[in-house]
């Protein structure tokens, strides 16, 4: 590789990291006015359950403990990037991807019993409130999940290119940045929620 | 790097920890919201930088300077939002369904 | 046997024809005219150009004529809109019925505001930044070139959306923001509103993506030597409109999703049981929605900094004072939403706080308008078109400022809203603001890229049309205002004596006609006398860097990239007595991507399954987008080189007679 095209990979990873960090920047705001429609639907409950009556918490603690614990994998895999290190990439990769795949489960899974227990996104304003942010940041993990699975098989099967590494640098703040929302959906649905 | 993960991973753990049992423990104290609240954004500190490396930006800093961008507008939207709606709440929202909804026929002709 | 359609075809059957006698003749007018272009295209067998030199290149000069020239046909479409209103209201309003029907003429009016912004006035504005920003920053391409070609593609599909309407099922009559409840399925049970947030959300997401690679392109791609402070100011007023892109549009994306759970899965944020709130969707569309204005308006601001100091051979007074008041614009302009909904009910405390922060954005602009004056001052104008709709919208943009002012105030306010009062003062900022911007730039830009004017008497005519269609149009609507003649309004009353009025604003429509007619035979005639009207690479005398190169220009905008010093780079290397360097290099140019049209076709037929209730087709749709997603993702070779040899052919060859 000469020099020229050094440079040229150089500025295209930070013309595409900026751009990408310019859409997280976007998303921050899609999220911002779910999270507003939340604080004003909160308590509109129509007669039905408020928050404290249907979150389970030990549960949320654990998808939250879980997502950060992915958070920190995938910075694992991060690293193994830098030093090209294709088993860490992949093994971090891995990792998280079952703690994100985890994670989901979770979620859908209240998700099942609370549309089972006639607690579904119809029931009240407060309930479509909340399924649309929880759901929101749960259809973002699904993305990212496919996008990592996507990654890794390539980088699996073709290992650690240029174009690999740029698009795994830009996945890495996806999930981080999941992580991040996922800290305030946390505090402010489920935490603030119980608070009487 | 490394380092950085772990101490970012143990600092988010321990907020997160924290914040959970102190909710549990302690759900009617009125300061409860703000320690949250607090706690929180000590969180979004963290990981901004010990995640996200938004210190370790060289160059123009575009990063951060969009990222305190984002933040303005989104706490003018957020903020402006929740006040002037429990404002019209405390002011309109004695009405029935049907209310509601004639009321609001009427006002959709208003705007821009 | 007894095939169940509709889990083939979901809401779709023969009903979702048209059966009125004016929507008739619209849908035939539409198939009709979609089928005379694609005969056309056959007979003369351009299908293949077409592909090749238009829908899949990447290249921002091609992408943002056809922005314009959609922009234009929309521009139409939405004129047509406003002849049946102003029909209606001049020559059948007080008898029993006219041709168009209540339910019809609310169509007419959502169709014509939706059209006017998302298509008109935002095609124009995207057309605008994709002409001219990577050339004024000295840049060969935007920062981001497929995903450029996928923005106006999915713009494209919008478009497509909502005129599909005309011929399947119906538009949307709930207006052009579609406020709940009357827009929940209670109130709007068909396809009409479903049809509007699609074609919206849409066109929402290309630009986004649009906003996002401007951005970048703006922060990253600036020619060596160009820092932030010596930038024209169409880039400053382009960053502004962008940066609200990318934080106002994720509203409206997140807002009309909102709406699409209601009428789809049946939640209830918007609906008026359950908890719903109505109000909050308001609110939300509006946070959304005033920046909009200002992502129109700004880039039009930019083109008149351009124009002025070019056409008074001044430089542009203020320089600092302008990008200090379009930042602020920028930011203030993300604090004003409420004014648009003073009525619904806040306290005397939240209304107060908005109409002062109304009053406040007036303050950077009325700085700008002082900078173009003080420009102008000892300058030696030469009243060229450009210059002619400058000075139009100098007079009508202040003229709706100052009534703006005037409904900031919230006790006025509470006297005109939804009066044409107010219709008349949005039409002021839009028609004598963005739609005065986009064709003074049109003028002004034109021969940039062809290498001939636009005939200047044709042009001088039309400015005259539209400037009197303007006035006689939007003068009657003021005073019908006042006496009380509420908007969206198509019966009324003999005995009020509104008649009259109504007939010189449709006598202002002729004209606005009129102007339209002049417009399209400029076009025309400018195309075929195109030899005698033909001039050179820099034929204002230009300032900003897109007058340095060649016209026509070449694929890659700039042979070399020579360094910039100062604040007009073109007319500092005039000053110097700089050479045309000739030092070539190999360039890097991105080769063609059919991927822009077949995401719109897959998000075309995706939407319009989701607004039938096609699931199955939905699905299939869904899935191909994520795999178009993936593909896109794994592009490979995605550029092509143009050699040092190849560049010096095309360059000697360009400049020609200028050498």
């Amino acid at each position: 590789m000469n020099n020229e095209s050094v440079t040229e990979n150089k500025s295209l990873l930070s013309r595409t990291s900026v751009g990408f960090w310019l859409y997280l920047m976007t998303d921050c705001l899609l999220f911002a006015t779910l999270f507003a429609t939340f604080a004003v639907l909160r308590d509109a409950t129509a007669g039905g359950p408020a928050g404290r009556d249907i979150y389970e918490m030990p549960l949320v603690l654990a998808e939250t403990l879980i997502l950060l614990t992915s958070s920190f994998t995938c910075g694992l895999a991060l690293i193994g990037l830098a030093t090209k290190n294709k088993r860490q990439v992949l093994y971090g990769l891995l990792a998280t991807f079952v703690l994100g795949a985890a994670f989901l489960f979770i979620e859908v899974s209240e998700f099942v019993k609370l549309i089972g227990e006639g607690h579904g996104p119809q029931a009240s304003a407060f309930l479509s409130a909340f399924f649309a942010l929880v759901g929101m940041h749960g259809l973002h993990v699904f993305v990212g999940l496919l996008w990592l699975s996507v990654l890794a098989l390539t980088i699996w099967r073709r290992g650690i290119t240029d174009k690999l590494t740029r698009q795994l640098t830009l996945f890495g703040l996806f999930w981080h940045f999941l992580d991040l929302i996922w800290i305030f959906v946390f505090t402010v649905v489920y935490l603030m929620g119980i608070v009487k | 790097m490394m380092q950085k993960y772990i101490t970012g991973f143990a600092l988010s753990l321990a907020l997160t920890l924290v914040a959970y049992f102190l909710v549990i423990n302690n759900e009617t104290h009125p300061w409860m919201l703000v320690v949250l609240g607090v706690l929180a954004a000590t969180q979004l500190a963290v990981q901004l930088l010990y995640f996200l490396h938004l210190d370790d930006e060289v160059g123009p800093r575009l990063k951060q300077l969009s990222f305190w961008f984002m933040a303005l507008i989104l706490l003018i939207i957020v903020v402006g939002s929740i006040w002037i709606m429990n404002n019209l709440n405390e002011r309109m929202m004695h009405f029935s369904p049907t209310e509601k909804n004639q009321y609001m026929l009427t006002e959709y002709d208003k705007g821009f | 046997m007894n095939i169940d359609w509709s889990m083939l075809l979901g809401r779709l059957s023969l009903d979702a024809l048209p059966d009125n006698i004016v929507t008739i003749g619209g849908a035939v007018g539409g198939v009709l005219g979609v089928l005379f272009i694609i005969g056309l295209l056959t007979y003369t067998r351009r299908w293949k150009w077409l592909w090749r030199t238009w829908m899949t290149s990447l290249d921002p000069k091609k992408i943002g004529v056809m922005y314009i020239a959609v922009s234009g046909i929309m521009l139409v479409r939405g004129l047509a809109d406003v002849i049946m209103m102003r029909a209606q209201q001049a020559l059948f309003a007080t008898t029993a019925d006219g041709p168009i029907t209540a339910d019809l003429f609310q169509q007419v009016f959502s169709a014509h505001g939706t059209i006017m912004i998302f298509f008109v006035a935002m095609g124009v504005i995207f057309g605008l930044i994709n002409l001219i920003l990577p050339l004024q920053i000295g840049a060969r391409d935007v920062a981001f070139p497929l995903l450029n070609s996928i923005s106006f593609w999915l713009f494209f599909a919008g478009m497509a959306l909502m005129n599909v309407s005309l011929a399947l099922g119906e538009f949307s009559a709930a207006g052009w923001l579609a406020y709940p409840p009357l827009s929940t399925l209670e109130y709007s049970p068909g396809t009409g509103v479903d049809y509007w947030i699609w074609s919206l959300q849409v066109a929402g997401i290309g630009s986004l993506l649009s906003g996002v690679n401007f951005l970048v392109t703006i922060f990253t791609m600036r020619r060596k030597g160009m820092t932030m402070m010596k930038m024209p100011i169409f880039v400053w007023t382009v960053l502004g409109s962008m940066l609200l892109v990318v934080f106002a549009f994720p509203i409206l994306t997140a807002t009309l999703g909102m709406l699409t759970l209601d009428r789809t899965i049946g939640t209830h944020f918007f609906t008026s049981d359950l908890g719903g709130n109505p109000m909050m969707y308001v609110n939300l569309i509006w946070a959304w929605g005033h920046p909009e204005v200002y992502i129109l308006v700004l880039p039009a601001f930019g083109v008149f900094s351009e124009i002025v100091p070019v056409f008074s051979r001044k430089r542009l007074f203020g320089y600092t004072s302008m990008v200090w008041a379009i930042m602020a614009i920028t930011v203030l302009s993300f604090t004003v939403w409420l004014h648009h909904f003073f009525t619904m009910g806040a306290g005397a405390n939240v209304n107060a706080f908005f109409g002062i922060m109304t009053m406040v954005i007036a303050i950077p602009t009325g700085v700008k308008v002082f900078n173009w004056l003080f420009t102008m001052f000892r300058g030696r104008i030469s009243f060229k078109t450009p210059m002619l709709w400058f000075m139009g919208f100098i007079t009508t943009f202040t003229i709706g400022g100052v009534t703006g002012v005037l409904l900031a105030v919230p006790g006025i306010d509470f006297q005109v809203h939804n009066s044409l009062f107010l219709v008349a003062h949005f039409h002021n900022m839009i028609i004598g603001g963005v739609l005065f911007g986009a064709f003074a730039a049109l003028a002004y830009w034109w021969p940039k890229f062809t290498g001939f004017h636009l005939h200047e008497g044709l042009g001088i005519a039309a400015f005259w049309s539209w400037l009197v269609g303007f006035v006689l149009a939007f003068a009657p609507l003021y005073i019908l205002g006042l006496m009380g003649a509420v908007r969206r309004l198509d019966h009324y009353d003999a005995s009020l004596g509104w008649q009259g009025l109504f007939i010189v604003a449709g006598v202002g429509v002729m004209f606005i006609l009129l102007g339209v007619f002049f417009q399209i035979l400029q076009l025309a005639y400018s195309v075929w006398k195109r030899k005698e009207l033909a001039c050179d690479s820099d034929p204002w005398d230009g300032r900003t860097l897109e007058w340095s190169t060649s016209t026509p220009i070449a694929e890659y905008n700039y042979a070399t990239l020579d360094v910039v010093h100062g604040r007009d780079a073109f007319w500092s290397f005039k000053q110097s007595g700089r050479k045309r360097l000739s030092n070539y290099t190999d360039i890097l140019v991105p080769k063609n991507s059919g991927f822009g049209p077949i995401i719109a076709i897959v998000v075309f037929v995706g939407s319009f399954a989701v607004i039938w209730h096609m699931w199955w087709l939905a699905a299939i749709g869904l899935i191909a987008t994520i795999l178009l997603a993936i593909l896109v993702g794994m592009r490979e070779n995605v550029e092509r080189t143009i050699t040092e040899k190849q560049i010096a052919v095309t360059e000697k060859k360009l400049w020609g007679s200028e050498a």
